[in-house]
């Protein structure tokens, strides 16, 4: 087994340093208190390719595989969980449905721009009552001549308001269940799309979140996904994709918090020494690393395993099972190792620590990864 | 249009620390970067190819694992990169780092030749006008800003205490000044094809003409007698005297330490 | 090359508009010590147009000969025709050693004039002396970003060229009464050697805002007392040619503008000096400029913790101690 990353991938990662330490940590704090979308940065992204990372090169992207997209995602995390969920849920939610189950027509008109970060991509399942319960959708669409009329909203949407582009499910047909599900590529100014209410939250606080709203909204008939009634699997396989990322952006959270740490307690001085030659210090940190290291080694192999075409759904749930818990943990201790201060917003690890909450909850709880496992073990 | 960036790759100066103990330099971990001013010099080049199409070279002379600054140019968008390496070129002062290069560049086309002002490791500003001198070519140093007009370029060029507006006619040789951009970064795709398709041109001492008497340290007119650290950091001392007597130990402080 | 022809200490003497640089004069006053020291003379060469009137004064200054080129197409500073005019003085006159100032123009014009005839360049010294083994000149300059200091030489070509940092050099002191040698050198120059065209001569001086590049900051906390105070830091940044910084705590107080505010919330800087004035120096202000490479602490508070981290701490009310310091300053430059 083969635990050395590619050299290219190093130097990706140093680009990818380089470029939040200039870009997007000066940012992140004022991004968390304004819950400011960070629209300039989306464009810098954009411009380092940043939103098209694991697309061939024909369809916009950079042609690198998910390694690199995973590590991208980390990188960008340690600084800012905002900034990464924004180029998670475009890459893994919206351009990798269209790439892996969009036809060649809908390539050229969507994936392109997505990839090449012209347009911002999206994606709505979860419903007020189909959470965690996918298959509970109310939003229905019926094909009326060339067009799909949705009805229905959607409610937690990341990106949403800023993006170009949505992937909808909706019931096609309701007396199949989740075999009626279709998923529909929505364009931001198709008739009868409009963004509700937007959610104020604990963390990621400036990623836009929004409800979705379909009042008789007329998808053409081309923008289908897929084949009709395939929506559930395509939500399902798109989501085993997407736990890849929030695994990498729990992953850099805790990374970024020890790092935070590492600096802080170094400096702090109590008791006339500083507070990093104190036992429980170190044997807090070794745990909080190590415990993200194993964190690492979980999601570089999900991803791994999404380059090599093998089956990674299994691989993708504990990655993000386990690096989210372990997010919330280290965040936690380091919030603690920082006494006082760490309660405050003079440092960083406060909104770290709000912001890890997030990677438990969303793109399947942490609950919903362990049906997914012991699914897979019960089989 | 053709453009030749000379680039060095140099220590990281400001993550050099001195031990305290003994005073001499720790240069492990220390990362290896492509010199400030002259990752300006590219971007500028960089610039002029995004707004009129160029063909942009960057050229280095430096053991092989310079490559890595060659390969970080061609992922920011260079299009081609030579390597000028060879034991015989080692030890070069000023003199002969700039023949060495000045004979590779004769290889070469060209309409413009940027380099950087100074590297941060060695900060001596004179391989640049010494290029220009054994090509012939006008110099124009301490370049902050660049135009294209027609066959000439109109640039800034700074002084302390002001600057000049100077059009030259090209083929020219400018040094250029870290201030007068933001660098890009590598793109994502950028790094995948400098490290997955792009070759870099290496070149050796029989790839070119040149006498060696003229290269590496033989070729030296100046030689490095010694060098010395400036001492450990001693520990601070906390005075507590009249006003006027602590302002005379802090110039005296300020005239030891070069401030003023 | 036999070097032995090569005999004699020669000046690059830089104006500007007529104002002679002051690096130049203190090359004099370098090259006077190392002309003695040799037993040679001290040659300065001035360039330029209508610049006979300064050729005088550089005699006081501790040369015994003076060469002026006087033409129009050396009236503004250019490469080419400056290299050219140096270039055949140097080749006529055989000097052992040429000192240029580490300005703007020395380090473009010396590198062009050391390639051109073939011998060594030391960059920017900062200490200058001669071996007493074999009279060569010892040319000292630190390296690696100011990280260690080298030794240089130039054994087998001449002249040994050096351009030497501003500052560094003690003035000689002005002689009045010296007398000398006053030479004019004709320069044929021709149109290819104008082979840059300027269009405009603009005059500034730099007003940088930030803080992150200021090689001097003086930095202001709580114990400044109140925003009028600042003023007082900024007389001081301003005789040592740096900016004004500040605590977080004086930020929050509407003292001074964010973009000045130094530490973990802040900007992290790292300059050649850092003037801690009343800042008591809590951990999250240290992390942004511990790093200094000389730092200056005055605090009322002998127990502050920003002396742990000051190479020199002063105890004593700023408000006292700033000022006298701005005159001393002062003083020291008039001296120089």
């Amino acid at each position: 087994m083969d635990f050395r990353i590619p050299k290219e991938h190093e130097i990706l990662r140093e680009m990818y340093r380089e470029f939040t330490e200039n870009e997007v940590k000066p940012l992140a704090e004022e991004v968390d208190e304004k819950e400011m979308f960070p629209v300039e940065t989306v464009k810098k992204l954009a411009r380092y390719g940043f939103l098209g990372i694991p697309f061939p090169k024909e369809y916009g992207g950079e042609g690198g595989d998910n390694l690199a997209y995973a590590m991208a995602v980390e990188e960008l995390s340690k600084a800012c969980a905002t900034t990464s969920v924004i180029v998670s849920a475009h890459t893994s939610l919206c351009a990798a449905p269209i790439y892996e189950f969009g036809n060649e027509e809908q390539k050229q008109k969507y994936l392109i721009p997505l990839a090449k970060g012209e347009m911002l991509g999206a994606f709505g399942l979860t419903e007020a009552n189909a959470g965690t319960d996918a298959a509970g959708q109310q939003t229905k669409a019926v094909l009326e001549g060339d067009h799909y009329i949705l009805n229905g909203s959607k409610i937690f949407i990341t990106n949403a308001g800023y993006a170009d582009l949505y992937i909808i499910m909706a019931m096609t047909d309701k007396s199949k269940g989740v075999k009626g599900i279709s998923a529909f590529i929505v364009e931001k100014d198709f008739e009868g799309f409009s963004i509700g209410k937007k959610e104020a939250k604990m963390g990621i606080k400036g990623s836009s979140t929004c409800e979705l709203i379909f009042e008789n909204c007329k998808v053409p008939k081309e923008n289908l996904l897929g084949r009709i009634g395939q929506g559930f699997r395509i939500a399902m396989k798109t989501l085993d994709g997407g736990r890849i990322g929030i695994g990498a952006q729990a992953l850099g959270i805790a990374q970024g918090a020890i790092d935070e740490t590492v600096k802080y307690v170094k400096e702090r001085k109590q008791f006339g020494k500083s507070i990093s030659k104190f036992q429980n210090t170190q044997f807090a940190l070794a745990d909080m690393q190590t415990k993200t290291d194993a964190a690492r080694l979980l999601v570089y192999r999900a991803a791994n395993a999404k380059d090599n075409k093998g089956s990674y759904g299994n691989y993708a749930a504990m990655a993000k099972l386990f690096a989210s818990e372990a997010a919330m943990d280290v965040t936690t201790r380091a919030v603690q190792l920082h006494g006082g201060y760490g309660y405050t917003r003079e440092y960083p690890v406060e909104r770290m620590m709000r912001d890890a909450k997030i990677t438990e909850i969303y793109e399947g709880t942490s609950e919903v990864q362990k049906m997914v496992i012991a699914g897979n073990m019960l089989r | 249009m053709k453009i030749i960036v000379c680039i060095k790759q140099v220590p990281d100066t400001t993550e050099v620390r001195l031990d305290p103990k003994t005073g001499t330099l720790i240069r492990e971990g220390v990362p290896s970067i492509m010199n400030p001013d002259d990752k300006s010099g590219l971007e500028a080049a960089l610039q002029l190819k995004d707004e009129f199409g160029a063909e942009v070279t960057v050229i280095t002379m430096g053991p092989a694992q310079a490559e890595k600054a060659l390969r970080e140019a061609l992922a920011m968008g260079a299009d081609k990169a030579i390597l000028l390496s060879d034991r015989a070129f080692s030890g070069a002062d000023t003199w002969a780092t700039s023949s060495t290069l000045a004979a590779a560049i004769r290889k070469l086309d060209y309409d413009l030749i940027i380099a950087g002002r100074q590297a941060i490791d060695g900060d001596t500003a004179q391989v640049g006008p010494q290029i220009a001198e054994h090509l012939n070519l006008p110099q124009i140093s301490y370049v902050e800003n660049l135009e294209l007009a027609g066959d000439s370029l109109i640039l800034k060029r700074v002084f302390e205490d002001g600057y000049h507006k100077i059009k030259v006619k090209m083929p020219c040789l400018i040094t250029t000044l870290s201030e007068m951009n933001m660098p890009r970064y590598m793109s994502v795709g950028g790094i995948l094809d400098a490290y997955r398709e792009k070759e870099i041109i290496k070149w050796s001492l029989n790839d070119i003409e040149i006498d060696t008497a003229n290269i590496g340290l033989k070729g030296s007119p100046t030689k490095v007698k010694k060098s010395f650290t400036k001492g450990a950091k001693s520990a601070g001392k906390v005075y507590e005297v009249e006003p006027k007597e602590a302002a005379k130990l802090i110039v005296e402080k300020l005239k030891e330490k070069f401030i003023i | 090359m036999n070097i032995s022809e090569y005999k004699g200490v020669f000046v690059f003497v830089e104006q500007r508009d007529g104002d002679i640089q002051r690096v130049s004069l203190e090359l004099l006053g370098k090259g006077r010590e190392i002309g003695d020291k040799l037993g040679e003379t001290v040659t300065a060469v001035i360039l330029g147009h209508n610049i006979k009137d300064k050729t005088k004064t550089l005699i006081h200054y501790g040369a015994d000969k003076v060469i002026y080129v006087d033409d129009e197409a050396l009236a503004i500073y250019m490469t080419e025709p400056y290299t050219k005019a140096l270039t055949q003085i140097t080749n006529r006159d055989k000097p052992g050693i040429f000192l240029i100032g580490a300005t703007a123009i020395g380090r473009d014009l010396a590198p062009r004039v050391s390639a051109r005839i073939h011998t060594g360049l030391t960059a920017d010294c900062t200490s200058l002396d001669i071996d007493d083994e074999n009279k060569n000149l010892l040319m000292t300059r630190p390296a690696f970003g100011g990280n260690i200091m080298a030794t240089i030489i130039c054994p087998d070509h001449r002249p040994q060229m050096s351009t030497v940092r501003p500052g560094v050099m003690q003035l000689f002191e002005k002689d009045e009464s010296r007398q000398g040698e006053i030479e004019e050198y004709k320069v044929e120059f021709s149109k290819e050697d104008s082979n840059v065209e300027i269009l405009e001569v603009a005059k500034e001086t730099k007003q940088k805002i930030n803080i992150e590049e200021a090689n001097v900051l003086i930095s202001g906390g709580r114990g400044v007392g109140k925003s009028e105070n600042f003023e007082v830091l900024k007389e001081l940044a301003e005789e040592l040619d740096g900016q004004v910084s500040a605590s977080r705590a004086v930020v929050d107080a509407g003292w001074i503008d964010r973009n000045h505010q130094v530490g973990q919330t802040g900007k992290t800087v790292r300059p050649d000096l850092y003037v801690a004035c009343g800042i008591s120096g809590a951990i999250q202000h240290l992390a942004g400029m511990e790093e200094s490479e000389l730092i200056i602490a005055i605090n009322k508070d002998s127990g502050a913790p920003i002396f742990e981290v000051a190479d020199v701490g002063i105890v004593g009310d700023i408000n006292k101690i700033v000022p006298a310091l701005i005159e001393e300053l002062a003083a020291a430059k008039d001296n120089k």
